[in-house]
Formats: structure tokens, C-alpha cells, sequence
């Protein structure tokens, strides 16, 4: 292979990027150097366990996709801006719309989420740390050698450009050659292994760590939509391990699962790929659903309405998302009765999530209502995800959907509900949860401005897609020409999204401001909240979490407290040593060894595969044989860190 | 997290510790999991088996003898662990020792057969290129075979452990965990056994 085929070359975009990632590096390892924070770097966030620092490092590899993602999206929307543009040709444009969305949903929405179910979650049940804290490192480590691997086939080798569903046989050796469809089955596979390992942590966490008194249906409902999430993690991801190693032996040792040679069948990974991919859409939503519902009852002062109904409809929905996944392809013939199956179980999951909705209404209902940035996002999310459900429902109908699929009428129904529904719960959860992260809020003011600006450019961008779609604009086309009449909305649709870029700009804007300017909170308890993460004396909880674990005596337990005002302050004598696990750098260099493994079957180079894979199976032999249990922290560690007076 | 706790002597060794319960639980869930990825590859191979294309029908090549000495292999492994861990539950490292190096030399000897068996397909033209269903053939068995090949190694590993260690709550949960994951192994064999090669050769000898 010659250098100019490794990497990426004859874009002026892509020149851009290599210049500006070189850059960033340089910048990078000069600030480590020059401010000697290798050592910190290393000990207090590579090598960690605790499960809040994981849940950072997640957010803000979530964000940085965020824009990585975002700027794909702007690209796309500045070629469709007008008829013919020549901006970006159909292979690049091809390549873009397959990152957008493979990075949004795997490498953006998921780890935003895990990230904030691994800051929140050990709190709200009142635990130490999750069941597994080193595992939980390794879950991390590989999410973002997946990510990085994924990442870098922009400049290396050449992105994937099948879409993010790389049907068959679009996806095989003969019609995407090259690395770029193999970056996919790699970043992905290896991000994969990372999820179902979270998937069964937090299961047994929440299962088996709760504080006593805290019974199933004592958990906040953040918990129980994470509890539900992780029961469909475990349940399909396994498919989707499955479905992307087939399409790997196919492309690497020409088996022919999917092929139109030797009898494959290209439908079967599409019936895979969905098997797993609608549940996934619920993974990304459930733990949303759960963020509003805490961040509405919190700030109407009351109880959530409805809390078991908001149970119950969840696991119901968790149980219908495995039967519905032939939505995705009514078209592709299989048939009327199967359709009508389909259509029916995916019409019926519009009741457990109107129960939700109901739910949320009446629980803001003669509640006396806060209008702080993470209420705002809630009740954005509650107008613009009913619109987006709506047209779902106007999707699942099989007969009408012959008309509507594969336009951008489709498009526009799945961003209302991605980006009304975990979008807006990422922001909103990230700014409720962002002073127990870092002892500060972010700016309320700027937030708001945040809030207006990319809740009007979001419905500027999309509303006229429902329209573009009906009028008969395919999605996935790289231009259209002047007589179609598109070129007016897809104009409004592009300034709605440089509207949405402008507003994530002022967001990070606004974490830089609230770093410098925000007044630091002095006590755990920044909103007035119901649940357990607020009841720590410091803004941050220590690494430990809780110096002695609370008995928990019903559902808002800490918000009774504080109405009875019978909050517990401790006493010297309550303060135990307490157990903690040690840190480890091995996840670290395991997931390193991943990336090895994953950049050498991208290239077809065996041996480096096999490399890697030595190297992945000696981190699990090392690990084995460690019998590290942990140490404790003394009581006077524990009374000296929270200020307790002798 | 492993906190040292008193208990009722009557319970096992292996859920003493809070390591040892969590990590069992855990891998139960993980066990989940695995019938999960096992189904798939079920349904794929259900989904592929007559779709041969030009090579030869599945059932054509199978051939009861080597079934029947891999079936009774494995079976027979699954017993052996069993007791191995019987033998752990009396505190007995000899005897636990005994019974599960005599499982992995049976596993080794499933495996020994199983390889012959796909290079004898092989060899008679059926490989992972030929067709859409050999291609699901050799993934799904080779998939158990690969699982097996895995879990001599761990089971190893952790022998090793206990040996240098002796019964500990910490070594014994790990040896009850790898006997769970040998017992799962049997099970999907069982499937394969039916699934497969009992299918496959009714299918295609009537």
C-alpha cells in the first residue's frame, strides 16, 4: 500500500483537517509538558475507577462527537442549501451523511447518556461506587477506542460510506472496497464490547447496591429508566456483535452471509441490523425519559405523578422494542400480513409513551413551577418529541408509509425525536447534574440563550423537511436540481442548523464563562432536589460518595427530610473506615491493545491483528492473577475530608 | 469491594465474599447475554441451512460417529466439572484438581475431533466460502469450538490460581464462575447437536 492510499488525499477539507488535528496535538502534549501534568493526566483520570470521573470522561468525549458529528451535519446542509451546489461530491457527501449518523447515535447519544448514568446513578441509590468499578473503566476504555478508531478514517484510509445501516450488498468487498466500511465494523464492534459490558455493571449495581430501605420501587426514576436500559443492552447487543462479525468474515474471509454470491441474503442483515438497531433507539431515549421526569418533578416541587404507571410503561416499552423492527423496511417486501404485525406493535408503543407524557403534565399540574435552563429543555422536549412522535405514528401505518419512506419526511420524524428527546435530555441532564460534576451551575442567562437559540434553529432546520419529504425530496441524495423546487426550504433548513451550531457554540461558551465566572455552590444541594445525589454535605462528593450510607425510608426520601427538617448531620462517631477499590492503568493499556487489534483487521494486516490480540488476551491474563482488594480510607481521612468538628 | 464477613457455615465458599456474590450475579447476566448472541447465530444458521449454492447439502457430510464422540466428550466434561466443584464445595483442592484437569483433557479431546471434523469438510469441498450455509455451519460451531478453545485456557488460568493460593472465597468463586460458563457450553452444544447435525441429517437422508 502506497502512502497516498493510507492516507486521505486531493480534499482541501480534508488538508484542513489533517492541519488542524496536527495542531491540536501539538497543543495538546506542549500544555501536558510545559505544565508538567503528565502524572496527573495518568493518575487521576487514565488509570481511574471512580465512577464519576468515568461519567466526565465520557461527557466530554460525548461532546467532542457532538461536534464532530454537528460539523458532518453543517457539511451536508451547506451542500443542499441550494440546487446543484458543487460543494462536496456524492462519494464525500456519502461519507458524511454515514459518519453523521453512526457518530451521533454510537459514539455521541450513547456515551452522553452512560456518562451521566455513571455520575448519577451510584449516587441516587446511595452506593460507594458501581458493582464492578473496574470493569466500568474498561467499558470506558474501549467505548473510546472504538470511537478513535472510527474517527480517524477520515484521514486514514478513508471513511465508511454505506450509511450508518451499511445495508447489503452496498456494504460488501465489491461495492465499498477498502478500509473505510471495515472502520465501521471495527470501531464499532470494539466500542460494542464496552456497552454490554456497562449493560450487565449497572444492572448488578442497581440490583445489587442500593442503600438499605431503598426497595425496587423506592428508586428514583433516573434509576429505574437506567435498570430498564440496561436489561435491552444486554438483550441486543449480543445481535449486534453477531451481525457485524458476519459482515467482517464475509469482507475478510469471504464467507457469504450477506453476499449475492453462494446463496447470502442481503435482507438478513438488514433484519439483524434492526433487530438490534430499534432497541437501540430505546436505549438512547429510556434513560432521557428519566432525566425529564427528575428534572420535572424537581422543579414543580412535586412528587413525580403516576411514578408506577411510569414504571410499567417503560417496561413495556423495553418489551416492545424487540418486536418492531420491521418498520425500518416495510418496503422491501416483506408482505402485507407480516406488515400489518409490525405496524400494529409499533402503533401500540405510542400508548406507554403517551402514559409518559400524560404523566409529566400532570406531575408540572398546580405545581409551583421553576423556569431554570433544565426545565426549559424539558418542556421543549415534551411540544417538540409529541410532534416527533406524531409523525411516527403517521410512519408506522404500513400502507402510508410507502409514501413517506426514504424522503426526508422520515428524516425529520427520526431527528424530532433523537434530538428532542436525548438531545435535549443530555442538555438538560448535563446542566442539572453539572454542579454535582464540577461545584458549579452553568450560567442560567447564557443557558437560556442557549436553550432559545437552538430550540427555534432546531425546528427552523427540520419543520421543512416534514414538507421537503412530502413533496418527494429522498433522503440521502447529494443535491437536487432547480426545477424540483426544494432549493427555498432546504435554504431555511440550512440556516436552522448553522442556528443549532451557533447555539452549541455559546453552550461551550458557557462552560468557559460559568469555569471562570459562576458562583461556586457550598452545599450538595444546588436546585433544592428530591433524591440522594443531593443529600452530600460538598457540592462534589468525595471519591467514597457517602461517609456513611443512608437508610432510606421511602421514594423523595432526602426531599422529606428536608420538609421534616430531620436532615442528618453527621457526627464524628458515625464516620467507619470505609472499603474502596484501588486504581489501574490496565483498562487503559487493554483498550490500547484494542485499537491494535481493530487498526489491523481495518487494513486486512493479520499480524497486526493477532499482535493486538496477544496483547488484549496478556492484559486479561495480568489481570487475572492481580488478587488487589481494594484499601480503605481511614476515619480520619473521612472526617478530616468532610470537615466534621471534633 | 470484598469485605470480610462472618456467615453460617453452611454456605459455600465461593458466596462468602461480596466480590464472589456480585461477580457470579454478574456473570449470570453475562451468561444472558451469551444465549442472546448464541440465538443469533441459531437463527442465522436456521435462516442459511438450505441456501447451498453449488457445494454440497449440510447433511451430506455429517456423519454420526465423530458427532456421537464429541457429544459424548463434552457431556461427559460437563459431569467431570460438576463434580469438580462437588469436590470444592468438601474443600477438597485434590480432588477439585483431579476432576477438572480430567475436564479439560475431555474438552481437549472434543476440540482434538471437532477440527478433524472440519478439516475432513474441508477436504471434501465444504469450507466457510462455499456456501451460504456452510458459511453458517462454521460460524455457529466454530463459535462454540471457540468458546471452548477459551475456556480451557481461563479454567487453566484459574487451576493455576488455586493452586498457588488454595480454596479461598476469591479462587473459588472464580473456579464456580468457569464452571458455569462449562455448563453453558454443554447446553449450546446440546442445541448444536439438534439443531444442526440431528436436522441436517434427517433433512437431507429423509
Amino acid at each position: 500500500m502506497k502512502w497516498d492510499e493510507f492516507f486521505v488525499t486531493g480534499d482541501p477539507l480534508i488538508y484542513g483537517a489533517d492541519v488542524s488535528i496536527v495542531l491540536t496535538m501539538v497543543g495538546i502534549l506542549f500544555y501536558l509538558t510545559r505544565y508538567k501534568k503528565w502524572k496527573w493526566l495518568w493518575t487521576e483520570w487514565l488509570t481511574t475507577v471512580d465512577h464519576k470521573k468515568l461519567g466526565i470522561m465520557y461527557i466530554v468525549s460525548a461532546v467532542l462527537m457532538l461536534f464532530r458529528g454537528g460539523v458532518d451535519a453543517l457539511l451536508m446542509r451547506t451542500q443542499l442549501a441550494v440546487p446543484d451546489a458543487k460543494f462536496l461530491d456524492s462519494q464525500h457527501y456519502n461519507e458524511i451523511f454515514t459518519t453523521h449518523g453512526t457518530i451521533m447515535i454510537i459514539f455521541m447519544a450513547m456515551p452522553f447518556l452512560i456518562g451521566l448514568i455513571n455520575v448519577v446513578v451510584p449516587l441516587q441509590i446511595g452506593a460507594r461506587d458501581v458493582a464492578y468499578p473496574y470493569l466500568n473503566a474498561v467499558s470506558f476504555w474501549t467505548f473510546f477506542i472504538g470511537a478513535m478508531l472510527f474517527n480517524i478514517s477520515f484521514v486514514i484510509g478513508g471513511s465508511p460510506s454505506a450509511g450508518w445501516t451499511s445495508y447489503m450488498p452496498l456494504a460488501s468487498n465489491e461495492l465499498s472496497p477498502g478500509p473505510g466500511q471495515n472502520y465501521y465494523l471495527w470501531g464499532l464492534q470494539i466500542a460494542g464490547i464496552g456497552t454490554l459490558l456497562t449493560g450487565i455493571n449497572f444492572l448488578v449495581t442497581i440490583l445489587k447496591m442500593r442503600a438499605p430501605g431503598m426497595t425496587l420501587f423506592r428508586m428514583p426514576m433516573f434509576t429505574w429508566s437506567s435498570l430498564v436500559t440496561m436489561v435491552i443492552i444486554i438483550f441486543a447487543f449480543p445481535i449486534l456483535t453477531v451481525a457485524l462479525a458476519l459482515m467482517s468474515f464475509d469482507r475478510l474471509f469471504g464467507s457469504h452471509f450477506f453476499t449475492l454470491q453462494g446463496e447470502g441474503m442481503d435482507m438478513l442483515w438488514a433484519n439483524l441490523f434492526w433487530l438490534w438497531g430499534h432497541p437501540e433507539v430505546y436505549i438512547v431515549i429510556l434513560p432521557a425519559f428519566g432525566m425529564f421526569s427528575e428534572i420535572i418533578s424537581t422543579f414543580s416541587r412535586k412528587t413525580l405523578f403516576g411514578y408506577k404507571a411510569m414504571i410499567w410503561s417503560m417496561l413495556l416499552i423495553a418489551g416492545y422494542s424487540f418486536l418492531v423492527w420491521v418498520h425500518h423496511f416495510f418496503t422491501m417486501g416483506s408482505g402485507a400480513a407480516v406488515n400489518s404485525v409490525f405496524s400494529i406493535t409499533t402503533m401500540a408503543i405510542g400508548i406507554p409513551t403517551g402514559v409518559k407524557i400524560f404523566n409529566w403534565l400532570f406531575t408540572m399540574y398546580r405545581g409551583k413551577i421553576q423556569f431554570t435552563t433544565p426545565m426549559l429543555w424539558s418542556l421543549g422536549f415534551i411540544v417538540n418529541f409529541v410532534v416527533g412522535g406524531v409523525t411516527g405514528v403517521m410512519l408506522a401505518m404500513a400502507a402510508a408509509d410507502y409514501q413517506y419512506h426514504n424522503t426526508y419526511f422520515l428524516v425529520s420524524h427520526f431527528h424530532y425525536v433523537l434530538i428532542a428527546g436525548t438531545v435535549f435530555a443530555c442538555f438538560a441532564g448535563l446542566i442539572y447534574w453539572y454542579p454535582k460534576m464540577f461545584g458549579y451551575k452553568l450560567n442560567e442567562r447564557i443557558g437560556k440563550w442557549v436553550f432559545w437559540l437552538f430550540t427555534i434553529g432546531f425546528n427552523v432546520c427540520f419543520m421543512p423537511q416534514y414538507f421537503l419529504g412530502l413533496d418527494g425530496m429522498p433522503r440521502r441524495v447529494y443535491t437536487y436540481s432547480e426545477e424540483s423546487g426544494w432549493g427555498p426550504l432546504n435554504m431555511v433548513s440550512t440556516i436552522g442548523g448553522f442556528m443549532m451550531g451557533i447555539a452549541f457554540l455559546v453552550l461551550v461558551y458557557n462552560m468557559y464563562y460559568s469555569f471562570r465566572f459562576a458562583k461556586r455552590e457550598t452545599t450538595g444541594d444546588a436546585w433544592d432536589g428530591r433524591t440522594l445525589e443531593w443529600s452530600t454535605p460538598s457540592a462534589m462528593p468525595p471519591f467514597y460518595n457517602f461517609a456513611k450510607i443512608p437508610e432510606i425510608t421511602g421514594l423523595d426520601h432526602f426531599w422529606r427530610q428536608k420538609q421534616a427538617g430531620k436532615v442528618e448531620k453527621l457526627t464524628a462517631k458515625d464516620i467507619k473506615k470505609i472499603h474502596m477499590p484501588s486504581n489501574s492503568g490496565v483498562p487503559f493499556i487493554m483498550g490500547s491493545f484494542f485499537f491494535v487489534l481493530g487498526f489491523g483487521f481495518v487494513f486486512d494486516w493479520i499480524w497486526m491483528a493477532i499482535l493486538g490480540g496477544i496483547g488484549v488476551i496478556g492484559t486479561l491474563i495480568y489481570r487475572s492473577f492481580e488478587y488487589d482488594d481494594g484499601y480503605y480510607v481511614s476515619e480520619e481521612e473521612v472526617i478530616e475530608t468532610e470537615k466534621i468538628s471534633k | 469491594m470484598a469485605h470480610v464477613e462472618t456467615h453460617d457455615p453452611n454456605t459455600p465458599l465461593e458466596y462468602r465474599s461480596e466480590t464472589g456474590r456480585l461477580n457470579i450475579l454478574g456473570f449470570w447476566i453475562f451468561l444472558g447475554a451469551e444465549i442472546a448472541l448464541f440465538a443469533t447465530l441459531f437463527a442465522t444458521y436456521m435462516v442459511l441451512t438450505h441456501r447451498i449454492a453449488d457445494g454440497p447439502a449440510l447433511g451430506e457430510l455429517f456423519e454420526v460417529k465423530s458427532l456421537l464422540i464429541q457429544t459424548f466428550l463434552l457431556l461427559t466434561s460437563s459431569f467431570t466439572c460438576g463434580l469438580a466443584v462437588h469436590e470444592m464445595r468438601r474443600h477438597n483442592v485434590k480432588g477439585l484438581m483431579l476432576w477438572m484437569i480430567i475436564t479439560l483433557g475431555l474438552g481437549l479431546g472434543f476440540l482434538y475431533f471437532e477440527i478433524q471434523e472440519f478439516l475432513h469438510f474441508i477436504h471434501e469441498g465444504a469450507n466457510i466460502g462455499t456456501s451460504a450455509a456452510w458459511s453458517g455451519f462454521f460460524v455457529l460451531v466454530g463459535t462454540h469450538g471457540a468458546h471452548v478453545t477459551f475456556g480451557i485456557f481461563w479454567v487453566t488460568m484459574v487451576l493455576i490460581q488455586v493452586a498457588k493460593r488454595g480454596l479461598t472465597p476469591a479462587t473459588s468463586a472464580k473456579v464456580f464462575i468457569t464452571s458455569l460458563y462449562w455448563h453453558f457450553l454443554d447446553v449450546v452444544w446440546i442445541f448444536i447437536f439438534t439443531a444442526v447435525y440431528l436436522m441436517g441429517m434427517v433433512m437431507h437422508h429423509g
